[in-house]
């Protein structure tokens, strides 16, 4: 076997990895004082990543015995990874200060997560996709319960890490299956070999297993049930951060094994998927409407886009994928920027995070009220925004490749959720504000990340031309 | 050529997006200033597009005009591009010109409100959201149009958020509504699986080629698209929010639910009018809504007192009109009639906004009468409005609905010609009724009846209202009496909306007999001065009639009153069953709801930690085993097939 240790293409989860390590001994030798410099240090890792990874775009490199590639595909969900944590540092500058978190084991954290999904986009390995997979999910298990003092925090961690352990151990032995089906673990070669054999058994449940582990990461009815609860006890930037870049992960790996290692068992994924997608959407919007906690409500909103993703999924094709990836990034963008509002919004270590304590926002704050509104009808599917465009992609992927009926119900349910997002508008807007709202501070950092939000969220929905070229280039084949 | 058409949406939008940011900080004269003038502008760049068209030859006056690529995906895409034909232009001077006269009236009428600011941030982007509906070259930018008026319409209706009644029926206009958007949007989408494109201009020409009429999936693409008109557009059995909007201030209910948003059903079908013109039945639908709709809401209108509602129900029978005549294939007149009742139903709204001013916002008719003597221009300006609804003889809700009746009629839609003349003589009565009622009669109305609590507005009795508000009214009378001659009958003289609509909508000749015009206009006028004579005698001869013949018919009378029960079948049929089922998915789906309880009572509990650890990891527990339900259904699922 050539082992080609071709550096390059892991070249973004490397620097990723090394930032990692300075940020560890930062957080040994500086002082405590100085460690908001560890939070700078995690963004420049990020950015190097990103442009390294923007510096590989087109090149189609492969390496470790292609066990990874550096394709338009994972490069694309690569820099969106890469997006979702750098916002979700700025978010946490301030906030891991007032809430007294660890900084320097905060960010490394954060970081470890990232090569971990980076990894997970890249590898064309179900071995080195269940590395990946267990080096992202290790530290969210911490992440998640990072607010020591809190119950809810050490709750949510706990939960998420037993049964993830669980979720895990069904990947494990899904894997397990498709290499006794198959006789191998790398995507490429499990597709020729179901292509040039009988149907088999040992393989479907294989491929059943792989698919309940990654419908457990991405949180798919019925195997949903963790999010809310995680969703609310973790600390909000850490609810932040799962929210979009571990979706983006797993749904990448995720797209990856179905399109290309397991095609020719469409006839048996399609319409499973496509009942879980119409399961996990209904229920998500559903359960959104009936909340009165706005983590909460953000938490069932998720599972909800999930299930929109998980439609492109269906779709399969140029535009599945392609409509996939665009809505990734609207929904990165989007989700990121209205927990960001929710941060803006909470004074110190005192979070509002139940519907009524947004009444009058509007008044006291008028843009954050604005950025959010905009962020939340994006989330509702509203035009002219990202959310809007996104839909579209992959409601008409789905009317191309002849799943309309599934499109329709796709179309029903954004038509719901605009009634949930629409509350807190409702409440910022149209009730008196309460008292406190004087002394609030935005700080500089999460308005720069609203503002990030708001301009990528009215791009992608009025001028989303150039990054559909790009997302459409990054078909699986 | 028309390379400046994309300043008509961009300016009201600059004005919105300027005002959004600064009107906190600036005076009332510069927010006014910006908003009044995006809009004037706006209306100026219209005129000139209007008559750049009107100077080219007949075949060359459908012009696309591209902006950019907007959605882009492989072989199929939408382009973000605006059409300017005689039917986009003559919609672009009906919603920036009313629109222009209701911003000046809004000066007045809103002055006092202390989110000035505001208020015409909306307007101007309700405005900006009408022209991109309006002038969309394609379906998917009509509906993003579509859904930010009604976006607009919700930010405005509950605009007065503060009174719950407002803040309710903003609520229950997005609500219901958004039931016909879903139609609309399935409509878009299968147009979409049927042509693999949006743009108006391909689809059109495909339907032609490939379809015969009756075609199934023509019928079921119109239909869809029309319960999108019949949400937007306020028709049976849709219509319910929009009476309950007129809780927005009223130049809100002059200009999105009366003029232009209310009328953007029946742009879309006279837009689609070859769409239509293949799928019969789908027509027939149409017109039978329209019919119904009409006379069913103008027998609720002859009984409200509240004379906003009154307006109300009188704008949802006349956009039943308009339906009617897009439903018989007389697009031109249901335009006609579009426009003309913008002038004359603004008018109508603007002057009881006046009112409303001028008797410190009472608009309850038991409390006003004999206003004629302190409101003179009002007191015109509404009569003129009420004459031009009523059909008066050379006015200008004569002619366009008298051309809509005349069309029912000559396609032999005899039922539906009969229904449209019934309504025809109970608009006349009830428009009237309203008339004398606030303006004619003895006063029920005292000063000290209306004392306010803080003196500085105190209100001293009724007044006119000040230039800016009674300038637009009279703007509005004097296009309600004169804008009707666009479209004469042929036996009167010529008839230039006929020709001139000849690009977007094919010919429509009903040819009628001289004499068949004359008997049908002839009705007309009798039964509209019958329904005048009527409101004359029973409210300002024999004042007393009403409550005997209320009493005496006191069955019809409170069925009539109470709207025919709908809102409370409404509530007991979907609403209240619909939160039921959705609570019991939610619990059934996710059991949460206890988990919560447990989790509050877990906290109280002082020695709290074994109780916690203990039902947690029996949730963790839990779900566990539903994940490992899951799993089994899965893997059973795949080795069943």
């Amino acid at each position: 076997m050539n082992l080609d240790l071709n550096l390059q293409v892991i070249a973004p989860a490397l620097i990723v990895a090394l930032s990692l390590l300075l940020v560890l001994l930062g957080e040994v030798f500086l002082p405590a004082s100085q460690r908001r410099w560890l939070g700078y240090l995690a963004l420049i890792g990020l950015l190097g990543a990103a442009v390294v990874a923007a510096m590989l775009w087109g090149a189609n490199l492969s390496g470790f015995g292609k066990m990874v590639v550096a394709d338009a595909f994972g490069l694309f969900l690569t820099l969106i990874i890469l997006l979702g944590a750098a916002l979700s540092v700025l978010l946490a500058f301030d906030f891991v200060r007032a809430h007294q978190l660890d900084t320097g084991e905060f960010f490394a954290l954060v970081l470890s997560a990232v090569v971990g999904m980076i990894g997970m986009v890249t590898a064309t390995d179900l071995i080195v996709i269940f590395l990946a997979l267990e080096l992202l999910s290790l530290p969210l298990y911490v992440l998640a319960a990072f607010k020591r003092a809190d119950k809810r925090s050490l709750e949510a961690g706990l939960k998420y890490f037993l049964l993830g352990a669980f979720a895990s151990a069904f990947f494990l032995y899904g894997i397990a299956f498709v290499f006794g089906g198959t006789g191998t673990t790398n995507l490429g070669r499990i597709a020729a070999v179901l292509g040039a054999s009988p149907r088999s058994d040992v393989a479907l449940v294989g491929m059943g297993l792989l698919g309940v582990g990654f419908a457990f990461k991405v949180a798919l009815v019925p195997f949903h049930w963790w999010t809310p609860d995680v969703y609310e006890g973790a600390p909000t930037v850490v609810t932040a951060f799962m929210s979009v870049a571990v979706k983006a992960a797993a749904f990448g790996a995720f797209f990856r094994v179905f399109l290309v290692a397991l095609p020719e068992l469409a006839a048996d994924w399609r319409a499973l998927l496509a009942v879980i997608a119409v399961l996990t959407m209904t229920l998500g919007n559903v359960a959104a409407l009936l909340q009165s906690n706005v983590k909460r409500m953000l938490a069932y909103s998720s599972i909800a886009h999930a299930g929109y993703i998980l439609i492109a999924l269906v779709a399969m094709g140029v535009n599945g994928a392609g409509s996939a990836l665009f809505y990734l990034l609207a929904y990165t963008l989007t989700n990121l920027g209205a927990f960001g509002a929710v941060i803006a919004l909470s004074d110190g270590t005192r979070e509002r995070l139940e519907l009524n304590d947004f009444a009058g926002v509007a008044k006291a704050q008028p843009l954050v009220a604005a950025a959010l509104t905009i962020l939340l009808l994006s989330l509702a599917g509203f035009p002219p925004f990202a959310g809007f465009t996104g839909k579209f992609f992959i409601f008409g992927a789905a009317v191309e490749s002849g799943w309309a009926w599934l499109a329709v119900i796709g179309v029903l349910n954004s038509l719901i959720s605009a009634y949930f997002y629409l509350r807190p508008v409702v409440q910022m807007y149209m009730v008196e504000p309460a008292g406190g709202w004087n002394r609030l501070r935005v700080a500089p950092f999460v308005a720069f990340v609203l503002a990030i939000a708001v301009i990528g969220v009215l791009a992608l929905g009025i001028v989303p031309a150039p990054v559909i070229a790009l997302a459409s280039g990054g078909f699986l084949k | 050529m028309i390379n400046y058409l994309w300043l008509v949406p961009a300016l009201p939008l600059a004005g919105a997006t300027i005002n959004a940011i600064f009107s906190r900080k600036l005076p009332r004269w510069i927010v006014s200033a910006i908003a009044v003038g995006a809009v004037g502008a706006s209306f100026v760049v219209s005129l000139l597009a209007f008559f750049t068209l009107q100077g080219l030859d007949e075949h060359q006056r459908v012009i696309n005009v591209p902006i950019y690529s907007w959605i882009p995906v492989g072989e199929f895409r939408v382009d973000a591009a605006f059409l300017l034909d005689p039917l986009s232009a003559l919609m672009l001077l009906v919603v920036t010109g009313v629109g222009l006269l209701i911003h000046i009236y809004s000066m007045g009428y809103m002055a006092h409100d202390e989110n000035y600011g505001r208020f015409f941030t909306y307007l101007n982007l309700f405005v900006f959201s009408m022209l991109v509906l309006v002038l969309g070259n394609n379906y998917l930018l009509m509906y993003v149009g579509w859904e930010l008026v009604g976006l607009c319409s919700y930010l405005l209706i509950s605009f007065w958020f503060f009174k719950p009644e407002a803040a309710a029926a903003g609520k229950k206009a997005f609500v219901t509504t958004r039931i016909g958007d879903f139609g609309f949007g399935l409509g878009v989408l299968l147009i979409f699986t049927t042509f693999g494109t949006l743009d108006f201009a391909h689809v059109f020409k495909e339907a032609h080629e490939l379809f015969k009429p009756g075609a199934p999936v023509i019928t079921a693409i119109t239909l869809l698209l029309f319960a999108g008109a019949v949400g937007k557009s306020a028709q049976i059995p849709l219509y319910v929010w929009l009476p309950d909007a007129m809780e927005g201030p009223t130049p809100v209910s002059a200009l999105i639910h009366a003029a232009t948003m209310v009328t953007a059903g029946v742009y879309m079908v006279a837009r689609s009018n070859v769409l239509f013109e293949l799928a019969p039945l789908s027509s027939e639908v149409v017109a039978w809504t329209g019919a119904l709709t009409a006379i069913f809401a103008a027998t609720i209108a002859l009984v409200q007192m509240d004379l906003k509602r009154v307006l109300a129900y009188s704008t949802i029978s006349q956009l039943g009109y308009m339906f009617v005549a897009v439903g018989v294939g007389a697009y031109g007149a249901g335009v006609f009639h579009l426009m003309t009742h913008a002038f004359f139903k603004a008018l109508l709204f603007l002057a009881a906004g006046s009112v409303m001013h001028a008797m410190n916002g009472v608009i309850d008719m038991r409390h006003l009468g004999g206003l004629s003597k302190k409101m003179f221009w009002t007191y015109a300006t509404f009569g003129a409005g009420a004459l031009a609804i009523a059909g008066f003889p050379l006015l200008s809700g004569f002619f366009s609905k008298d051309e809509i009746l005349a069309a029912a009629f000559g396609t032999n839609h005899l039922a539906i010609w009969a229904l449209g003349l019934i309504t025809a003589g109970l608009t006349a009565f009830y428009i009237f009724r309203a008339f004398f009622l606030t303006f004619r009669t003895t006063p029920r109305w005292e000063v000290e009846h209306h004392a306010p609590t803080d003196s500085a507005h105190a209100w001293r009795g009724p007044h006119e209202s000040p230039a800016t508000m009674t300038a637009p009214l009279v703007i509005l009378a004097g296009l309600a009496v004169i804008a009707g001659y666009v479209g004469m009958p042929k036996v009167l003289g010529a008839n230039f909306l006929e020709g001139y609509f000849e690009p977007v909508f094919k010919p429509h000749d009903l040819h009628l007999a001289a004499s068949t015009e004359w008997m049908l206009m002839g009705a007309s006028v009798i039964v509209g001065l019958l329904g005048i004579a009527t409101a004359w005698w029973m409210y300002e001869k024999q004042p007393d009639l009403p409550v005997k013949l209320g009493k005496q018919f006191s069955g019809v009378y409170n069925l009539l009153w109470h709207k025919y029960y709908v809102d409370e079948i409404y509530s007991a049929v979907f609403v209240a069953p619909g939160y039921k089922l959705a609570m019991w998915l939610w619990q059934f789906v996710d059991v949460r709801i206890i988990d919560g309880v447990a989790n509050g009572l877990g906290y109280a509990t002082a020695a709290c930690s074994r109780v916690v650890r203990g039902w947690q990891t029996g949730y963790a527990r839990a779900y566990a085993l539903m994940m490992l339900i899951g799993t089994v259904i899965v893997i059973g699922w795949l080795m069943m097939r």
